[in-house]
This record gives C-alpha cells, sequence and structure tokens, in this order.
C-alpha cells in the first residue's frame, strides 16, 4: 500500500452536486465486477458495510464465524454523465444476507440489472423476487458465457419473469454492450414513470378487476 | 485483495467514533453524497477527519471515502456527520429522481454520450 492508490484517484469535477445509484446484482462469479469495470471511469473499488447483530433482525450467523457483525462486501465503479450528475454503479451480492441492508445501502436507486448466467439461472430468482417487492425497476440481463442458447421465452419461463422487464443478452466484458445494459435499464425505468407521474413508481400495477 | 474493515480489530472501529457503532438513524449521508472539504486539514485533528478532508478537495462520494478510509460506510458516515455538524464538510445530497424526471433523460444522454 503506498501512495499510489490516491495519486490513481481521478477527482470530479467541482460542479458535480448529484450522485445517482444503479445496482448490479446477481450470483457468485457471474460477471457483475467485470460488467462495472467495462463502463466505469475508474478502477472498480471495493468497500463493505457491517450491521452489527443488535437491534438487528436479521442474520445468518454461519457467515459471521463469531464475528459480533455481519459484512456486506461491494464493488463499485463510476460515470462522470455531465457536469452536475455522477451514476455510481454497485455489484453487489444476489444471495440471501445481502439483502437486509438494501433498504440502507441502495434506497434511491434509479434501477437495477439483474446479471443472470443461463447455466445457473436458479441464482437470480431471489434476487427478482426481492427487486419486485421492493418496487426497484429492473431488467434482466444474460451475460455470454457460450454456453447454450436458450430462447428468450425460455429464460422468462426459467425466471418466471413478469412479461414487462426487459430481458436481454450481453457480453459484461465488452464496453459498448455494458452501456446497452445500462441504457436499457434507464429506458425501462423512464417508461416506468410513463404518463401517470413518478408517484405511480412505488405503487403495483392493479390487476385488470374481475367481472364478478 | 484486502477489503476495508474486514481484518480490522472492532476495537480500532469503537475508538474511531466514540463507541458509535451505526449511524443515527437521522444521519443524512447518502452512498453517494457528495462531499466536499469546506476547510484545510490541521494538526491535532483525529487523522481520518484529517484524510477526510484531503480526500474531499475535489467532490467525493460517501462510497469512495469509505474504500480509500478502508472503513465500512456506517463508519465513515458517522466522521463525516461530525465534520459537517462542525462545518468542515458542506454535503451535496442526491436529488430524487423521484421529484425530477428530467435527471433521467440527462442520464440517458450521457450514457449515450459514452
Amino acid at each position: 500500500m503506498d501512495s499510489a492508490t490516491s495519486d490513481a484517484r481521478t477527482p470530479l469535477g467541482a460542479a458535480a452536486d448529484n450522485g445517482l445509484k444503479i445496482v448490479v446484482v446477481g450470483g457468485f462469479g457471474v460477471g457483475k465486477t467485470t460488467l462495472v469495470r467495462s463502463v466505469s471511469e475508474i478502477r472498480p473499488l471495493n468497500t463493505e458495510e457491517t450491521m452489527t447483530k443488535a437491534g438487528e433482525a436479521v442474520d445468518d450467523i454461519s457467515e459471521v464465524r463469531g464475528k459480533s457483525a455481519t459484512t456486506v462486501a461491494f464493488d463499485f465503479g463510476r460515470i462522470t454523465l455531465d457536469a452536475r450528475n455522477v451514476l455510481y454503479l454497485f455489484g453487489a451480492p444476489g444471495q440471501e444476507r445481502f439483502w437486509f441492508l438494501w433498504d440502507r445501502l441502495f434506497s434511491g436507486t434509479l434501477g437495477a440489472v439483474v446479471l443472470v448466467d443461463t447455466r445457473r439461472i436458479g441464482d437470480s430468482w431471489y434476487a427478482i423476487d426481492r427487486l419486485e417487492h421492493h418496487g426497484t425497476p429492473f431488467v434482466v440481463a444474460c451475460n455470454d458465457f457460450g454456453g447454450p442458447a436458450y430462447t428468450p421465452r425460455q429464460i422468462r419461463e426459467a425466471l418466471d419473469l413478469d412479461p414487462h422487464v426487459p430481458l436481454l443478452d450481453c457480453d459484461a466484458r465488452s464496453r459498448a454492450s455494458a452501456k446497452q445494459v445500462l441504457i436499457s435499464l434507464v429506458e425501462h425505468v423512464k417508461g416506468s414513470y410513463g404518463t401517470q407521474g413518478p408517484a405511480r413508481l412505488q405503487v403495483p400495477v392493479p390487476h385488470q378487476e374481475l367481472a364478478l | 485483495m484486502s477489503r476495508p474493515g474486514r481484518d480490522d480489530s472492532p476495537d480500532r472501529l469503537y475508538t474511531l467514533t466514540g463507541g458509535r457503532a451505526r449511524s443515527a438513524p437521522d444521519n443524512p449521508f447518502d452512498l453517494v453524497t457528495l462531499v466536499v472539504a469546506e476547510c484545510d486539514p490541521a494538526t491535532g485533528m483525529q487523522s481520518e477527519h484529517a484524510a477526510i478532508l484531503r480526500l474531499t478537495e475535489h467532490p467525493t462520494a460517501v462510497v469512495e471515502l469509505a474504500a480509500e478510509l478502508k472503513l465500512p460506510v456506517s463508519i465513515t458516515k458517522i466522521l463525516l456527520s461530525d465534520l459537517l455538524a462542525a462545518g468542515r464538510v458542506s454535503a451535496r445530497h442526491p436529488r430524487a429522481v423521484v421529484s425530477d424526471p428530467d435527471v433521467l433523460e440527462q442520464v440517458l444522454v450521457g450514457l449515450r454520450n459514452l
């Protein structure tokens, strides 16, 4: 550890005043950090949040190994969008013990990318369920690992994906591909606002009423 | 890879924050709140406070500070709230997208220009 770390920092412009969040969530080894790295203007950094057991409902003791706090590590990168807006991309684990930190860490997030390895599709179920529960808009991006090709319909069925959720293929190593994933997400978020105003975003869309 | 906080003794974190383990519920800092120093580091200052003031010469997000300081986010927020209360830093909090949908268009433009 030397001063090179600090010297390598790329400072934001003086007018930057609005940080935005997009979370990339997925199973271990699915390419979250790779995707973040592909589009980030800084080398992805790693940090973590801890939560003490006292007073907190959720804790998986097996993960703590005798420590008094649960720790969740996450990577992040940064994209300067314009003079004022800075987008932070967070790569976050999808497993259960992560989600109790969601409200604290990622409240107010613009949206989420669920990164899927089609060889291990079950890794994504929990994340999708939680995002739906939180009312966070998301897209599903299948990272290309060269596995067998599935049709979008097969993947949608396997994920039990709501028809309005965009599903796309990507190569997390490619800057252009990662960029397109983010654009698709923001377009989807924009669409979620629709003409009914932003207040609708957190409200579940009512099912078609049945004539009784 | 070394991960901030993971191998630190809890005693060190406890000492850093004067015994506060969690940021107060009213702690105003978000992960992406941009922090800007309002003064220079001074001798006698707690070293983490001085480090924050050096790092925030330019706007710097809370999460970047945590990563650079190798401290958990919650501990970083406690240090920041002390500096904010003392007027040594200012905070630029994220604008809620819900109240400013124009931001979405700005994000799209920014991403397309990448």
